[in-house]
């Protein structure tokens, strides 16, 4: 019989930001974890784990990166179904940019769960949205790794992903072990019950890496590590002599295309001149 | 080894070509930052009869192509491309690669990186070059309302991605000359571990968003799903392409290749709707080349407003379905 499936999925707690209220299921506001939650793509590369675990049987160990507070987001991964959870956390970790980041994070790999058969990460982070991480710890690991996937299917050691790249839909193949980055195009994350959130603050253990357990340079990581620096920031400030409309949305409507009729007529490429006018 | 003039790379990325000149577009700006440095610019070619691209490359701006033309090359391969890369980075050693933003090359630049333990920023909406002659690269910084000027002070090369859009290419020129330097595929390359099997065109949309001359975009500020569907209707009236601000696509409002901003789209309309939009960088850097910009928001305050050219104090709704009813009477035929 093959041994049981090793699965790791590599997530992000994100700040829960305003712009983020809607539960896509419920149409309601998702504020069960203070203020943080987990980045939604990874919540995306949690959900395929899973689905992988229902379908084969597997073993889920979620790892994430951050302060301690970023335990919450293993709390939800167990709610989710995860089975380990493991959280890489270390002051001297901060500031790490994605060189640094796929450094530490695929030593956790290693260090945590070395016979893994495939990593699962979020192609991207809301807070950041640079998409390196994956690609990163694809070379970082040396396994073959493939980005964007929207669906997976798994025959034996073999990996068959479908993904859209650059207008092209792509069906690729890889032998595991791998590295894949999933996509929020299908399958939508399972919603955690809160009963099962409570569980999971009390039921499993998270085991805790430092530097020191990942046998890491300090010198390779957080702000040290990382070969970007900011140098400065700056607000742009875009202030036109603009025209100011108000009043009633028809006036407003009518004015609009009487006094901008070359504007925006020229632009759709019809008179939107007032018929009565233009007689 | 190489005399000591530097080089400015761009990875020629010619997939999708009529739709996508990112390659094109980096090249152009490309050219301007070679003035500051004193530097050639480069273009790097790999695939199957690249001949067509090379020679638009070097006509619109490209001093030296590299090219490694071999039908092995045929379709994108992530590992393959990679290696070869990096090969030619550690013979000719670039001092900056620039990459364009598309799906592969946001694939491709974070493992060229890796590789060369250097850094790399995402979606830069400037480059420039400092004092030091070193890269600038201005994006927008993490969640604040604010543009972030990054530097690579110690590693070489120093890289960026660029959307699609953000720069604008330079008309060509099938007068110019360049340097072609084609190098034979290597015979010991690792083999490929990721196999495409099958691949197709995903169904275009009629008008691509990015070359649109007019966009209608909606932000949070449309209130429903179902209003901003109206935006669709309008869109139809005035033969425009729909986009978002990214609360609307993670709501599901509309599907994620509509995203406009950092993280999607930049365009460059002559004539830019903005229901119901704050203003914030993320968003607001790839509009920058949209001529005239009629926003609809009922905060005057709103940084959307202040970017218009004509900021219209109202509920996004009601103008949306003013505009829908007037088009209907005016426009005849
Ligand atoms: C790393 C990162 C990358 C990002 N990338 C992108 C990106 O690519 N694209 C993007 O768009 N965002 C992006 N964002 C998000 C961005 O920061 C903003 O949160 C987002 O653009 C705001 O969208 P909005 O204007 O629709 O919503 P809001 O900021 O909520 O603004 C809604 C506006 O609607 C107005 N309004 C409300 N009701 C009405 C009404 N009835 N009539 C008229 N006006 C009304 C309000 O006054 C307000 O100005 C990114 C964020 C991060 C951290």
């Amino acid at each position: 019989m093959m041994k049981m499936l090793k699965l790791v999925t590599c997530i992000k707690q994100v700040p829960m930001v305003s712009e983020l209220p809607w539960d896509p299921r419920t149409g309601t506001l998702k504020r069960n974890l203070a203020d943080g939650m987990i980045n939604p793509a990874c919540r995306y590369a949690l959900e395929a784990a899973l689905i992988l675990k229902n379908t084969y049987g597997a073993e889920i160990t979620a790892i994430t990166m951050g302060s301690d507070i970023a335990e919450e987001v293993l709390r939800e991964a167990f709610a989710m179904g995860a089975d380990r959870g493991i959280l890489v956390s270390d002051p001297k970790m901060a500031g790490a940019d994605t060189l640094a980041t796929s450094l530490v994070l695929s030593r956790a790999v290693q260090t945590a769960c070395a016979d893994f058969d495939l990593i699962l990460c979020g192609c991207h982070t809301s807070d950041s949205e640079t998409a390196q991480v994956g690609p990163q710890m694809i070379e970082e690991l040396d396994i073959p790794g493939v980005t964007y996937v929207d669906r997976l299917e798994l025959d034996g050691r073999l990996l068959r992903l479908q993904r859209l790249s650059d207008n092209f839909i792509e069906t690729l193949e890889m032998e595991l072990p791998g590295l894949v980055t999933i996509t929020t195009q299908r399958q939508a994350p399972r919603y955690v019950p809160l009963a099962g959130l409570q569980d999971a603050f009390t039921d499993k253990d998270i085991s805790r890496l430092s530097l020191e357990d990942l046998d890491l340079d300090p010198e390779l990581t957080g702000a040290k590590g990382s070969p970007t620096k900011i140098i400065n920031v700056f607000s742009p400030t875009a202030e036109k002599d603009n025209i100011i409309m108000k009043g009633s949305a028809r006036k407003i409507v009518q004015q609009l295309f009487d006094q901008f009729d070359d504007k925006i007529g020229g632009a759709i490429g019809k008179d939107i001149k007032d018929y009565q006018e233009s007689q | 080894m190489k005399d000591s003039i530097k080089e400015i790379w761009v990875f020629g990325d010619y997939r999708n070509y009529f739709q996508n000149r990112v390659t094109l577009q980096l090249l152009s700006r490309a050219t301007e930052l070679a003035k500051m440095l004193q530097a050639k610019v480069c273009a790097v070619v790999f695939g199957d009869q690249v001949d067509e691209w090379v020679n638009e490359y070097i006509a619109h701006g490209a001093d030296r192509v590299l090219v490694i033309d071999h039908p092995d090359l045929k379709n994108y391969k992530i590992e393959t491309y990679v290696n070869l890369m990096i090969r030619l980075i550690g013979k000719q050693r670039p001092e900056i690669i620039l990459v364009g933003a598309t799906n592969f090359g946001r694939e491709f630049a974070p493992r060229i990186a890796k590789r060369l333990k250097t850094g790399l920023s995402a979606d830069c909406v400037d480059l420039d070059i400092n004092d030091e002659g070193l890269l600038v690269q201005t994006a927008p910084s993490f969640g604040g309302n604010i543009l972030a000027q990054i530097i690579t002070p110690e590693c070489k090369p120093q890289m960026a991605t660029v959307r699609p859009g953000t720069f604008q290419e330079i008309p060509h020129n099938y007068e110019r000359t360049g340097e072609i330097v084609r190098i034979p595929m290597p015979a010991d390359l690792p083999k490929e571990r990721v196999h495409l099997i099958f691949s197709e065109r995903s169904p275009q949309r009629s008008q691509r968003i990015e070359e649109a001359k007019v966009v209608i975009c909606g932000g949070r500020g449309m209130g429903s799903k179902k209003k901003f569907k109206k935006l669709t209707e309008l869109g139809e009236l005035m033969n425009a392409e729909i986009g978002a601000t990214r609360p609307v696509v993670y709501a599901n409002w509309i599907e994620a290749d509509a995203l406009i901003g950092q993280a999607g789209k930049h365009i460059k309309p002559k004539v830019l709707f903005a229901f119901g939009i704050s203003g914030a960088i993320q968003h607001t850097a790839a509009i920058n080349n949209a001529e005239f910009i009629i926003a609809v928001n009922k905060n005057p305050n709103a940084p959307m407003m202040a970017m218009a050219d004509i900021a219209i104090v109202a509920d996004a709704n009601q103008v949306c379905t003013a505009m829908i009813k007037e088009l209907k009477v005016r426009i005849r035929g």
